[in-house]
């Protein structure tokens, strides 16, 4: 047996998704519902925290039944797990606010098949104990959100003159239409990969020995 | 830490998988239950406030579904029977009108619409767009545009003699052009939207309104038994 | 000592090359009647929608040039042309933040993340007015008339709109200004109410339309100058003023009662600013021979299609993006024979 590398720290286990391994920003993964529900802050928060639910509950599950689970049916049973959890957000929403599950529409139900999901439990939950197993999980649910946040807020400012709902700038404001049409996804989502990349850089440069 | 892998049996395979599906299964059954009725209020809140927005002055409505053979309340009678309305009543009980939802395709995709009905006028008196996919700026027009919403406060939708069809359909004129009083003016710029709402009331109250005919009296009174 | 310095060169020997510079400074001069035309017509707000555009291009390059750490690239006259073509494809009335919104997405995305001038696949004039088109799409198709008495007093209402509002509704300000307007372009005429605008109306510039697409015969004729020039391929404005024609001549004939003439399709809209201006840019056009004919016949064809059945009146600029993006796909199925291969049996 060869020597393991270090185990990160609980912190590390839980930043990692936020920003050196962010969904959106780094791995770009998870995109369809990135472009599509993030016309608004709210439906952007809002699938955020129903994926971060769906990832971090199935990474609970997942990483409890890790010993258990054969190797040859285990993307079965992940999948029967993240679909589980993904019906379960989709009660949820519905019951707590039928304006946003309209607004969401079949994305919440598409969450099952965000890579992001099958991908963590596969290459962390299905290999981690449960506590950094959760912490991960909760950190990439959160990058995820922020990510869709990020997109949304800009979205939802230029589309509509609003954030959260509330009007920025008074009755006259001139909406930009293309910023909730689909390519005003893919042009927020650009600027902002710009501005992440910027940083990145910039960071490298300011302290080299990493 | 690492065993050399095993071939796992047939039976190990089944076992787990028919755990994990039992245990998910127990956690979805858990959380249908548990939301059922949270979900079924907002949906018929829903529902309610886009007819009492629709069908002016109206505090209190009833889904029903007519069929060739009448009109049977909604709560009870198999799914698709028939054409599924929404009668209005004030707070004496009175039957102020009926609300419909008709569909059709616009420029970017469905355009769906509820629009109210008033028996005594024999017109239509009102109408909300539910949902659409129309260009923002252009086509989403017809969601506010007051000019165009006056189209529909008294939109001529009366009965041909033989109470088959309507005596005059509903067609969308170019804006602008509106002469008769079943015709509807569409928005400048906005012509493929305006049409898709004019289609979609137009074949709706083709359907619905010559089953309703016959059994209007039946609806006034239903109102009482609604009240008590 | 004594040394002489040897000089030694290949043939051709070419006193004075023709620089990127040069070509630049030639279009940018053939568009100045243009934009004169266009002030005559819209007075002061078409001189502030010029102006306004090009600067924002001519900063967006140097901000470009400067996060590059490069030089400046200002000099090549590029960036203006850009600035200018993209002001002249807006409405006169197209309020002034919205034209630098415009401006701003021609060079940075049109133009600055493919690498500079060289490099890009669109033509960034049109990827501007492609966005703002998305972006705004009841402003830019709120025409006014030309010649209105006050032009030279006073903006269109809709020019000084303040940045990030709604302009006002200029249709009211029309109709007082000149009598009888409708706010429509005679291609949207045509498309939605059946009437032909006659010629001469296109002649004189007194149709509605985008700033500087209505000075057909000034267009023409720096055309005509820029081709004598070698300045820019002749064959791409022929290749596609002729297949549009084409195209409109034969769904004339199929059905002369639904489909206006040859002659209204030259002349309305921007078909002759694109064929001229826009398909001819010589970064996203293509270099072969037969691909330039075949890119020309593709932009008319595509042009006439779009307004005859597309959901918008005009379609030159979507027929012009067309044409770019499948510049490099024409070049490489169409490659010149080089002299002495192929063609043995």
């Amino acid at each position: 047996m060869n020597a393991q590398p270090p185990r990160p720290t609980p912190l590390e286990e839980f930043l990692e998704g936020i920003w050196r391994q962010n969904p959106v920003f780094v791995m770009i993964l998870g995109m369809c519902p990135v472009m599509a529900v993030t016309v608004s802050a709210v439906n952007a928060l809002a699938m955020g925290l129903a994926t971060t639910f769906v990832l971090t509950g199935s990474a609970l599950l997942v990483s409890l039944l890790r010993h258990w689970v054969p190797r040859e049916v285990r993307i079965a049973t992940y999948i029967v797990i993240i679909a589980s959890f993904v019906t379960v957000v989709d009660y949820l929403i519905q019951a707590l606010s039928l304006q946003l599950y309209t607004a969401l529409g079949a994305f919440i139900q598409l969450i099952v098949v965000n890579c992001i999901i099958l991908g963590r439990a596969e290459a962390h939950a299905s290999k981690n104990p449960p506590l950094p197993a959760v912490l991960n999980a909760l950190g990439m649910g959160l990058g995820f959100a922020i990510g869709l946040l990020a997109l949304g807020s800009v979205r939802e400012i230029l589309g509509a003159g609003r954030l959260f709902g509330l009007a920025l700038f008074g009755a006259d404001f001139q909406p930009w239409g293309v910023m909730v049409q689909p390519p005003g996804g893919f042009f927020v989502l650009g600027g902002w990969l710009l501005l992440f990349n910027w940083l990145k850089k910039r960071q490298g440069r300011l302290q080299p020995a990493r | 830490m690492s065993t050399p892998p095993m071939p796992t049996t047939g039976l190990a395979m089944v076992r787990t998988l028919g755990l994990v599906a039992a245990v998910c299964g127990a956690l979805v059954v858990a959380a249908y239950q548990g939301t059922l009725a949270a979900v079924e209020a907002n949906r018929r809140q829903a529902l309610e406030r886009a007819v009492l927005q629709t069908v002016p002055g109206a505090v209190r409505m009833r889904a029903f579904v007519a069929t060739q053979a009448g009109i049977v309340p909604a709560e009870g009678a198999p799914a698709a029977a028939g054409e599924r309305f929404y009668a209005a009543y004030d707070a004496r009980g009175r039957l102020l009108g009926i609300a419909a939802e008709a569909a059709a395709h616009g420029y970017a995709g469905e355009v769906r619409v509820l629009y109210a009905y008033d028996p005594a006028r024999e017109a239509i008196t009102g109408l909300t767009v539910v949902a659409h996919k129309e260009t923002p700026g252009i086509g989403d027009k017809v969601m506010h545009d007051t000019a165009f919403q006056a189209n529909f406060r008294a939109l001529d939708a009366r009965l041909n003699a033989q109470r088959t069809a309507l005596a005059n359909p509903i067609r969308v004129v170019r804006h602008g052009a509106k002469r008769a009083p079943w015709e509807i003016d569409a928005i400048a710029g906005a012509t493929v939207t305006s049409r898709a709402v004019g289609k979609a009331v137009n074949a709706s109250a083709q359907r619905l309104l010559p089953l309703l005919a016959a059994h209007l009296e039946a609806l006034r009174q239903d109102a009482g038994k609604d009240g008590t | 000592m004594n040394t002489t310095r040897l000089e030694l060169r290949t043939t051709p020997h070419i006193k004075a090359g023709r620089t990127v510079e040069q070509i630049m400074r030639a279009v940018l001069l053939t568009l100045v009647p243009v934009c004169a035309f266009a002030v005559w017509q819209y007075g002061l707000s078409a001189l502030a929608l010029i102006v306004t555009v090009s600067v924002a291009c001519l900063a967006s390059e140097r901000l470009a040039n400067r996060l590059r750490g490069e030089a400046s690239t200002l000099g090549d006259w590029s960036a203006a042309i850009t600035g200018v073509l993209l002001a002249l494809s807006l409405p006169p009335g197209f309020p002034l933040w919205m034209g630098a919104v415009a401006g701003i997405v021609a060079i940075a995305l049109g133009k600055a993340l493919f690498g500079g001038l060289g490099h890009n696949v669109f033509n960034p004039a049109l990827v501007g007015r492609a966005f703002v088109q998305a972006a705004f799409p009841a402003a830019i198709t709120a025409w006014v008339p030309a010649y209105a008495p006050g032009r030279f007093a006073e903006f269109i209402p809709s020019t000084l709109t303040p940045p990030l509002m709604q302009p006002p509704e200029v249709s009211a300000w029309a109709q007082a200004a000149v009598d009888g307007f409708t706010g429509a372009t005679p291609l949207a005429r045509w498309k939605y109410d059946g009437v032909l605008t006659p010629a001469t109306d296109f002649l004189a510039g007194s149709v509605a339309g985008s700033t500087g697409e209505t000075g057909a015969v000034l267009i023409l004729l720096g055309g005509l100058y820029l081709a004598a020039r070698r300045y820019l391929d002749w064959r791409i404005p022929v290749a596609v003023l002729a297949s549009a024609a084409l195209a409109a001549w034969l769904f004339q004939l199929w059905a002369p009662e639904r489909y206006p003439g040859p002659l209204f399709v030259l002349l309305s809209g921007g078909l002759m600013l694109g064929a001229v201006y826009m398909a001819t840019d010589m970064v996203t056009s293509p270099v072969t021979p037969l691909g330039v004919w075949l890119y020309g016949a593709l932009i008319g064809v595509l042009t006439v299609l779009i307004r005859y059945f597309g959901g918008l009146p005009e379609g030159v600029m979507y027929a012009i993006l067309v044409g770019n993006a499948l510049t490099p796909l024409i070049d490489q199925y169409t490659p010149p024979r080089a002299f002495g291969t192929g063609g043995g049996r």
